[in-house]
């Protein structure tokens, strides 16, 4: 019998905790970055009277910043561009990896060829390379920095969309389908895609976490978000001088990175590959 | 030196998806005197081969030794620590498995396996190299020197299972346990293997459990039978007095359901007084890879008239799945014309109308891959009816339930989902889909090689029945050459991509038959347990030994193995398909007259053992 | 076999020049023209006109990347565009640099991933093996800077035991401990993370295999069936997956030199980066790009040579 992964159907079986803690983490995020001005104490950009660097105290739970505006309120404000940005671009890379990787798997091997060469090319070349490259030639504004966070992960996507089509176009009930003359259409979008439906999620789920990785580490080379907006990436580098201090201003927006990015990781696993989850 | 095995009160248990343990064997005891050979007969899921496992202590994952005791001579295996076990397998117990992917390391050569637990053992490389070159030599391995050197993947199926024998046998173990030795392999393949695995065990007197699910060939290699179901012992017996004689209603249905005889040409029900040809096939060529690649299929001639079977019996590499494509359309002709109704079906699929398309349905091997797992039973049997006949969804939903009645299967199934069908129920649906669209010629694609014997008779009978009630016509493909006798009106032998023979049921009980036909028939083990004994095999041409089909561009391909092969004839020209005088045609140089001459001579004797 | 290795090398060649045009095109699309940038706007018409002509912007761009790729070919990189210094020149040293410090990461890292892999697989679902793998899953989660930052807050700023920025100073054992020490073990803590899971992933793949079973009931010893019968068999998508997880290496290396301030090639790529210096920034991504399918293809190397069905026809 082919080795064809193709999803079970969905039987109700018990999911681990893990999956849960990272949904509520992961939506925890999602609400804060939707609801940012009601969620924040401050605003972000107003000074407060402790001073730069202050420790925690009542007004300002997280300490204040290299300017002395309040912490919390950043990161906050923050949450917006990191998850945002990161989530439609994911989305923009998935979608339209995902039309046109079916659609090679399916469609004329002239097509197949010409998009997999493309993919290969775009594959190697590494993500912060191609991400700095862009930048220089097009600049820091929002629309590019979405529009180079999606490119970088199309190709993925492609590859991902179209082995697991191929796949199951391989499949007996395929061949069947098709021997009955169905219709292109019909193939795709009912015999085909419900079954790759898991593979797809969860490509979006890494390419979500690594789209998080790469907009942040541009923002801490200075390249990314530009100020005043500021992502967890940017708060981390404006306030490197309080690494000397220990202080809270730069750790907390490069730990907020890590809690969203696994907690996205916590929940893919736990929902769509229990069987493969290394974490219990 | 053999050890006797004494399996005690044995229970073997899982642990469930919800935590909680269940039985997988129950209470299970027996004994197996030293020197003796007993079967663990049994279908999917009657924990033979868990039993068999456990007499080496091993458990597959998940599963373990609840309760009773397994003893090996005076060793109670049960009671063993891990370092006792490892020194127990592959010396005192061997083990020769079901394949041999499931055997052999592919990165290493052959030789290395085989001696590879003397040498762990101690016994040095020299000493252990030159037993098994003795091994090989006994167990009729071709080159018995130089086969050690190929890696698993340059040697064929036949070859390695000996290997693996050989490898088993090379510790001198007091216990062999064969796990369905011989399922994967050809027919034909088998008969040389299960010969040499006889000698071997013979010969060296060890104790051997051997497990199958095929009556026949157990008849021929054990001293005693146990009967398995889902985990329990059902009867125990000596050979001949269980098959003639069984005492269980599960080794009755066994025996009813392998048995189940020829009919005569009245059960059959009288053919069609007229004949109303369907289909027909014209010297239809197809190739795999393009005009330039593998010939898959040469010169079929065939025709098939409205409500009757023809079977297609061949083995692998026969081109009969082929056969299948090519008339669907999976894949064009590269020559000859296909007419369905009179009229020119095109070469491939996509030129075909619906309506063509309709006409003709195909059911295959795997249930499992063949529904897709993400609809349910309704969605997959509504499908056709819209797409063909223009109903709506909910008119199509409608006639669901009548169809799932068609099939014998319970209505209430309608709201399932693949996955939660057990294997027969499976094939059921896909025959069910297949009718939903009304076709003219139905195509069985070895629907029941994947099930259980019993299971399988059921579709079976289930096909004829369908073919009596509505008049389709039906193209049975199988490698089974029993059951193809049973239920097709008409049958054609498939070799190397060319029908070699096309007669009636009923002709084949004739002398005049194919040399293939021949050999294929005499290879398929009957129940009677003296078979193998006396089936003489001393002229082992070189093409059967490795079971190979060669690749004869000019000539007849079935020149390397044919005991009747006429060299400067056969080897220099292809036959064509000729009518004999019993109506039939067959593909062979050799006339009436001298087949009927050197018949008489050699295979007669043959021929009465076949049916006996 | 060498038919399929040559194919390989020859598409990887293809795509990077494919790659080198791709990133021309890029930086044409730059608005306002090089001579600009360089001598600033407000600069003299014969200035500008001769400093177009040295620098070939009159002429088509095709004809322009022709130039650019003969050049390159014989070495010859361009000029930076802010230091007026030949751009291979400024690599050279650098580059010696980033690859010393690529070495290391790539000695440290991977016999310990490939050796922690397998232990895992081997004790499989034990709680060493748990434990591995969620430390792996979070360490590939967070980003460079994080740990890089965690790093010095805690082994240069707390402890005292290493100084925040790192000098390429491999002189000494000594100072190669101090200087390296905290960089090093950023990068390797992603490349370690990646191929820990991914030669877990093959081995168990391997011990899953029926022949494995075989060996099992054939009587031999656990460390027998891993180490001659399993890992034989898992080289292969050990290999590939080292030279994978190695690529990691080529991001992470931005980020490390940038918070070490370590006189690497990566920095000076980011530093051009800021600056718009495009010939230089069009160099450094060449090399990177390069390595990046040198890994590629050693990855691939790896899988035809361990196959053994193409190794031993």
């Amino acid at each position: 019998m082919s080795a064809v992964s193709i999803s079970e159907p969905r039987r109700h079986r018990r999911l681990p905790l893990s999956a849960w803690v990272g949904l509520t983490i992961a939506g925890l995020w999602a609400c804060v970055a939707l609801l940012a001005p009601y969620a924040a104490p401050h605003d972000p950009g107003k000074i407060l009277d402790q001073g730069p660097f202050a420790l925690s105290s009542s007004t300002a739970l997280l300490g204040t910043d290299y300017l002395g505006r309040d912490v919390l309120s950043r990161v906050i404000f923050g949450a917006r561009f990191t998850f945002g940005l990161a989530l439609l671009a994911a989305l923009a890379a998935s979608a339209t990896g995902a039309a046109l990787g079916i659609a090679a798997a399916v469609g004329r091997r002239w097509f197949d060829g010409i998009m997999s060469r493309t993919a290969d090319g775009f594959i190697s070349i590494p993500h912060l390379t191609f991400a700095l490259i862009m930048v220089a030639a097009f600049g820091s504004s929002l629309p590019v920095l979405l529009a180079l966070l999606a490119t970088s992960y199309i190709p993925g996507a492609y590859r991902i969309a179209r082995a697991s089509a191929i796949n199951v176009n391989a499949t007996d009930f395929v061949q069947i389908a098709r021997a009955r003359g169905e219709g292109t259409f019909y193939l795709v979008f009912r015999e085909i895609l419900p079954n790759i439906v898991a593979p797809i999620v969860t490509d979006f789920g890494l390419r979500f976490i690594f789209a998080i990785l790469l907009m942040s580490s541009l923002s801490f080379l200075g390249l990314g978000v530009q100020p005043p907006d500021a992502d967890w990436g940017a708060l981390t580098r404006e306030n490197i001088e309080g690494i000397y201090t220990a202080s809270l201003s730069v750790i907390v927006p490069a730990a907020a990175i890590g809690t969203l990015t696994i907690s996205i990781n916590m929940a893919i696993d736990g929902f769509f590959a229990p069987a493969a989850s290394e974490v219990v | 030196m053999s050890s006797g095995i004494a399996v005690e009160k044995l229970h073997i248990a899982v642990v469930g998806p919800n935590g909680e343990p269940h039985d997988i064997v129950q209470d299970v005891s027996f004994n197996v005197a030293p020197g003796e050979v007993l079967a663990l007969i049994g279908e999917s899921g009657s924990g033979k081969t868990t039993i068999a496992l456990a007499l080496m202590g091993y458990t597959r994952a998940g599963c373990h030794i609840r309760s009773g005791s397994i003893k090996v001579g005076d060793v109670d295996v049960t009671a063993l620590n891990t370092d006792a076990l490892v020194a127990l397998r592959g010396r005192k117990i061997a083990y020769v498995a079901q394949s041999a992917a499931a055997a052999f390391n592919p990165a290493h050569r052959l030789i290395d396996q085989v001696i590879e637990t003397s040498v762990v053992s101690g016994t040095s490389r020299a000493v252990a190299t030159k037993r098994a070159h003795r091994l090989f030599t006994d167990l009729a391995l071709p080159d018995p020197e130089r086969l050690g050197q190929r890696y698993p993947h340059e040697v064929s199926g036949g070859q390695l299972q000996r290997a693996i024998a050989a490898m088993a046998l090379m510790t001198e173990p007091d216990v062999i346990i064969f796990d369905e030795p011989t399922t994967a392999l050809d027919v034909t393949t088998q008969v040389e293997v299960l010969h040499a695995f006889r000698n071997a065990v013979r010969n060296h007197g060890t104790t051997a459990v051997y497990v199958s699910h095929d009556l026949a060939v157990v008849a021929q290699m054990a001293d005693r039978i146990a009967v398995l179901r889902r985990g329990s012992l059902q009867e125990i017996g000596r050979t001949d007095v269980l098959l003639r004689a069984p005492s269980s209603a599960y080794t009755k249905g066994l025996l009813n359901a392998y048995m189940a005889a020829a009919p005569t040409d009245t059960q059959r029900g009288a053919s069609p007084p007229e004949r109303n040809s369907l289909l027909e096939l014209q010297e239809v060529d197809a190739h795999y890879g393009g005009v330039r690649g593998v010939p898959a299929l040469r010169d079929i001639t065939m025709s098939l008239d409205a409500g009757t079977m023809l079977g297609v019996v061949g083995e692998s590499g026969s081109g009969k799945s082929t056969l299948a494509r090519v008339l669907t359309g999976v894949l064009p002709t590269a020559r000859g014309t296909i007419r369905l109704d009179g009229k020119a079906l095109a070469g491939s699929l996509e030129a075909r109308s619906k309506d063509e398309l309709r006409r003709i349905q195909l059911v295959t091997q795997s249930a499992d891959t063949a529904l897709n797992p993400a609809h349910s039973v309704r969605s997959i049997l509504a499908r056709p009816m819209v797409f063909y006949h223009g109903l709506s969804t909910s008119a199509a939903n409608e006639h669901v339930p009548a169809l799932l009645e068609r099939v014998k299967l319970d209505p209430d199934l309608a709201d399932r989902q693949p996955g939660q069908l057990s294997g027969g129920q499976k094939q059921r649906v896909n025959l069910a889909r297949a009718l939903a669209a009304e076709p003219a010629v139905l195509i069985c694609d070895e629907v029941t090689a994947a099930l259980d014997t019993v299971v399988g008779l059921a579709i079976t009978d289930l096909l004829k029945d369908l073919q009596r009630s509505s008049g389709i016509a039906i193209i049975f493909i199988s490698h089974d050459f029993r059951t193809v006798e049973r239920v097709a009106d008409e049958i054609a032998v498939m070799y190397a991509g060319q029908i070699v023979q096309l007669s009636k049921a009923a002709a084949l009980n004739d002398p005049l038959c194919h040399p293939y036909t021949e050999l294929l028939a005499s290879s398929i083990p009957t129940l009677r347990t003296d078979w193998l004994d006396q089936l003489a095999r001393d002229n082992l041409a070189d093409d059967a030994a490795d079971g190979r089909i060669a690749d004869r561009r000019r000539g007849c391909s079935f020149y390397g193995r044919c005991d009747l092969a006429q060299p400067g004839h056969c080897d220099v020209a292809v036959p064509p398909l000729e009518r004999n005088a019993n109506g039939g045609l067959i593909r062979c140089v050799l006339n009436e007259q001298d087949f009927l001459r050197s018949q008489s001579v050699s295979s007669l004797s043959q021929k009465e053992c076949r049916h006996g | 076999m060498l038919k399929l290795l040559l194919k390989r090398a020859l598409a990887a060649m293809l795509t990077l020049v494919a790659i080198s045009a791709g990133i021309f095109v890029a930086i044409m699309l730059l608005p306002g023209d090089a001579a600009d940038i360089v001598l600033g706007q407000a600069s003299s018409e014969e200035a500008r006109a001769a400093l177009q002509a040295t620098m070939h912007l009159d002429e088509p761009a095709p004809l322009r990347y022709m130039h650019w790729l003969a050049g390159a070919l014989h070495g010859d990189l361009g000029t930076s565009l802010i230091s007026n210094i030949k751009v291979a020149n400024l690599i050279g040293s650098r580059l010696t640099n980033t690859l010393l410090l690529a070495g290391l990461t790539t000695a440290v890292a991977v016999p310990l991933a490939i050796a922690l892999g397998i232990t895992a697989a081997v004790w499989r679902n034990s709680i060493y093996d748990r434990a591995m793998m969620m430390l792996a899953v979070a360490s590939v989660s967070v980003p460079e800077f994080l740990v890089a930052t965690l790093a010095v807050i805690g082994f240069a700023v707390e402890l005292r035991w290493f100084p925040a920025l790192s000098k390429a100073d491999a002189s000494s054992p000594a100072s190669m401990l101090s200087n390296f020490t905290l960089p090093v073990a950023t990068l390797a803590l992603g490349v370690i993370a990646q191929l820990t899971r991914m030669t877990r992933t093959s081995l168990i793949a391997v011990l899953d295999l029926d022949f494995i079973e075989m060996a099992r009931l054939k009587g031999l010893r656990q460390s027998r069936i891993v180490l001659h019968h399993a890992l034989p068999n898992a080289a292969g998508p050990i290999a590939n997956a080292a030279a994978l997880s190695l690529s990691a290496l080529l991001g992470g290396v931005i980020i490390v030199e940038v918070v070490f301030d370590y006189p690497g090639l990566a920095k000076l790529m980011v530093d051009a980066v800021a600056t718009r210096d495009m010939p230089l920034i069009q160099a450094c991504a060449m090399v990177f790009c390069a390595g990046y399918m040198a890994l590629g293809l050693i990855a691939d190397l790896f899988s035809i040579l361990t196959n053994p069905r193409l190794a031993h026809s």
